[in-house]
């Protein structure tokens, strides 16, 4: 017998185009949780749980890979934030703004000037923002929740002054 | 427990895009809702990518001038800045949506009209941006040596209409009007080294003038202080980072700064502290061969011609004070007057906006439709979006979040029955027919690509991302081969 949940969780899991899964038929739910942390773990790159809670404060999580860019999971798992990344995750723009809780900010690498420099004209920018192209899935990220900013825009569009 | 086998998945970029003619031509002619977007650049592609994804029974039609789209992307951004024009990709992706047509070489005003268009569709969108450019109003503004940015950029970036620019760089010193981001565009392209720029897709007419210029000194010259300045820090970065170039700033104008520093926002103050830095380090050093600085608090007030009375030979400046603080500060003169020597004068003080057709309301004084939030004021079924809609400034994603809020302000209006669906509309089939008869022929978004293949093959040949066509009648002549 398996349950419900266990199911559930078990396809976000194996969500990725090349595993291949064979049938087997395992009598407990404990084993069952075993054998499928060791298959993840045991591979080369993990699957690690995201939460992205979107303009319009609905949450979706999705199992990202470790080592994609957040900006890469948002494109790979189709999360649908309007205007997303526009230039492609080449430091030309702020429209991958994201949030981030504190205890995550304070763990990640240490903004470079060059991501500084673009992340200062993202509009509502906070103490926890950074840029999703460039911050990088890592393990201790497992369960962390990301907010997108109320609007993706740029600061440069304040209007110049009247002559 | 059963594990189930994971299906082999479908790359999400493959798209599922069925691209024959039978296809297409039922949903053109189809009940759906038809709109009609002038202006093939960032606002028109932006709000076509969002209406498309809302209804699919949506079909949008765009329309530019030139046979060539994307507008300031092409033709507005800096060579050496490439990136930012990643999003020709998501345009170019839009405009092969099978419920999207682009239609280029054609001009709305001349070709056909703004009346027209809106009787052939459900709702016309203006996105056709800012082509003119905020004049100085000094005199001497007309003397030979004397450029818009606009014209500038359009001439190193291969605009059609500005190919016989044919600027002398033969001179010294240049004086930029204007510290906007575009200012610093211009003065970074004056003293890149050639060996950048040619591999970038800057013309090949403008290397030439470039590997022949004179010019070793760029001043960048604003109307109010070091904390009011329109330039971002990445691009003063790059000039800071310009090889075998020099920061030229004036140590008191920077004098009463440091104490303002603590209170600022962050953006603001590392910008400030940025430039204060180049101030610290410059003094008293190593010389450069070439500089760039900026100078504050100083306006046009006349170009000063030389001796032939027809080539400029330096600009007079007003002297200003400030007059509160912070962004908001105002400019205002003290009465005393400063002149610069100079070879080239460039007003980088805006761009602005035309008006199209006289069915279109327009406010000379704003330079912009007049509109609310995207939809034009007093007349049915008529939006705008991107700059002709907001004004001139702002880059690219303000443009495309503008795009956004027109769109589903449009949207909104399908759903209320504002506008009325129920008729159904012939859009580009009507238009099509029109332009036949006058003897117009458009290009449409495969012809493009043989265009965008041709530049593609001649850059490669010369080691850049392509070489751009400088003239309409050898694009048409590749896009109709």
């Amino acid at each position: 017998g398996v349950s419900k949940p266990c199911v559930h969780s078990l396809s976000t899991l194996l969500d990725t185009p090349t595993l291949s899964v064979h049938l087997v038929d395992v009598k407990s739910e404990t084993t069952a949780h075993l054998l499928l942390h060791s298959l993840c773990w045991s591979s080369s790159s993990c699957k690690v749980l995201l939460h992205f809670v979107n303009q319009s404060g609905m949450k979706t999580s999705v199992s990202a890979m470790e080592g994609e860019s957040l900006l890469e999971v948002v494109i790979n798992k189709n999360l649908q934030i309007d205007g997303f990344g526009a230039c492609e995750g080449t430091l030309a723009c702020s429209t991958c703004h994201l949030i981030f809780e504190d205890g995550v900010y304070e763990k990640m690498e240490p903004m470079a000037d060059e991501e500084m420099d673009m992340l200062d004209l993202a509009y509502g920018l906070t103490k926890l923002s950074r840029l999703g192209c460039q911050v990088t899935v890592e393990r201790w990220m497992d369960g962390m929740t990301v907010r997108v900013p109320q609007e993706v825009k740029d600061r440069r569009e304040k209007p110049e002054a009247e002559i | 427990l059963l594990l189930c086998s994971v299906m082999k998945r479908v790359p999400r970029d493959r798209t599922l895009f069925v691209s024959s003619l039978a296809r297409r031509l039922s949903s053109a002619s189809g009940p759906g809702p038809k709109v009609c977007i002038v202006g093939g650049g960032p606002a028109g592609f932006y709000t076509a990518q969002h209406l498309l994804k809302a209804r699919d029974d949506m079909v949008v039609d765009v329309y530019e001038r030139l046979p060539v789209p994307f507008g300031l992307v092409r033709f507005g951004v800096a060579p050496d800045h490439p990136e930012v024009k990643n999003v020709i990709n998501t345009f170019t992706q839009t405009a092969q949506h099978e419920r999207c047509y682009f239609y280029g070489n054609v001009n709305v005003g001349t070709d056909v009209s703004v009346e027209e268009l809106r009787k052939a569709y459900h709702a016309v969108v203006l996105s056709y941006g800012a082509e003119a450019n905020r004049s100085m109003r000094v005199s001497g503004e007309g003397l030979a040596g004397v450029f818009s940015a606009r014209d500038f950029v359009g001439w190193y970036n291969g605009l059609p209409s500005n190919k016989e620019l044919q600027p002398h760089l033969n001179c010294e010193t240049v004086v930029i009007l204007g510290q906007g981001n575009v200012a610093l565009d211009v003065a970074r392209i004056l003293l890149s080294p050639l060996d950048l720029l040619k591999k970038t897709d800057i013309t090949q007419h403008a290397l030439d003038t470039l590997a022949a210029s004179r010019v070793r000194r760029v001043l960048i010259v604003g109307r109010r202080g070091p904390l009011q300045i329109a330039c971002t820090i990445k691009e003063v970065r790059e000039m800071i980072n310009l090889p075998d170039t020099a920061a030229d700033m004036l140590p008191a104008d920077f004098e009463s700064i440091s104490e303002a520093l603590k209170d600022l926002p962050r953006p603001r103050k590392r910008l400030t502290e940025l430039m204060m830095k180049t101030v610290k380090t410059e003094s008293g050093q190593h010389k450069a061969n070439k500089s760039w600085g900026f100078r504050f608090l100083r306006s046009p007030l006349e170009v000063l011609p030389g001796p032939d009375g027809k080539r400029v030979a330096g600009i007079r400046l007003a002297v200003n004070k400030l007059e509160g603080s912070g962004e908001d500060a105002k400019a205002v003169p003290t009465g005393q007057t400063e002149d610069l020597e100079c070879g080239m004068v460039i007003s980088s003080i805006g761009y602005k906006s035309l008006p199209i057709d006289p069915c279109v309301p327009f406010d000379p004084r704003s330079a912009i439709v007049p509109n609310n939030m995207g939809r034009v004021k007093d007349t049915a079924g008529l939006y705008c979006s991107g700059w002709v809609k907001r004004g001139p400034t702002g880059v690219i994603a303000t443009t495309m979040n503008d795009s956004f809020d027109t769109a589903r302000m449009l949207l909104k209006d399908m759903d209320s029955g504002m506008l009325n669906l129920s008729v159904n509309k012939p859009g580009g089939q009507e238009i099509t027919a029109l332009l036949k008869e006058r003897g117009v022929r458009a290009v449409s978004f495969p012809e493009w690509e043989k265009i965008n293949l041709e530049e593609v093959r001649r850059g490669t040949a010369v080691g850049k991302p392509r070489e751009k066509f400088l003239d309409v009648k050898d694009m048409l002549a590749v896009a109709w081969s």
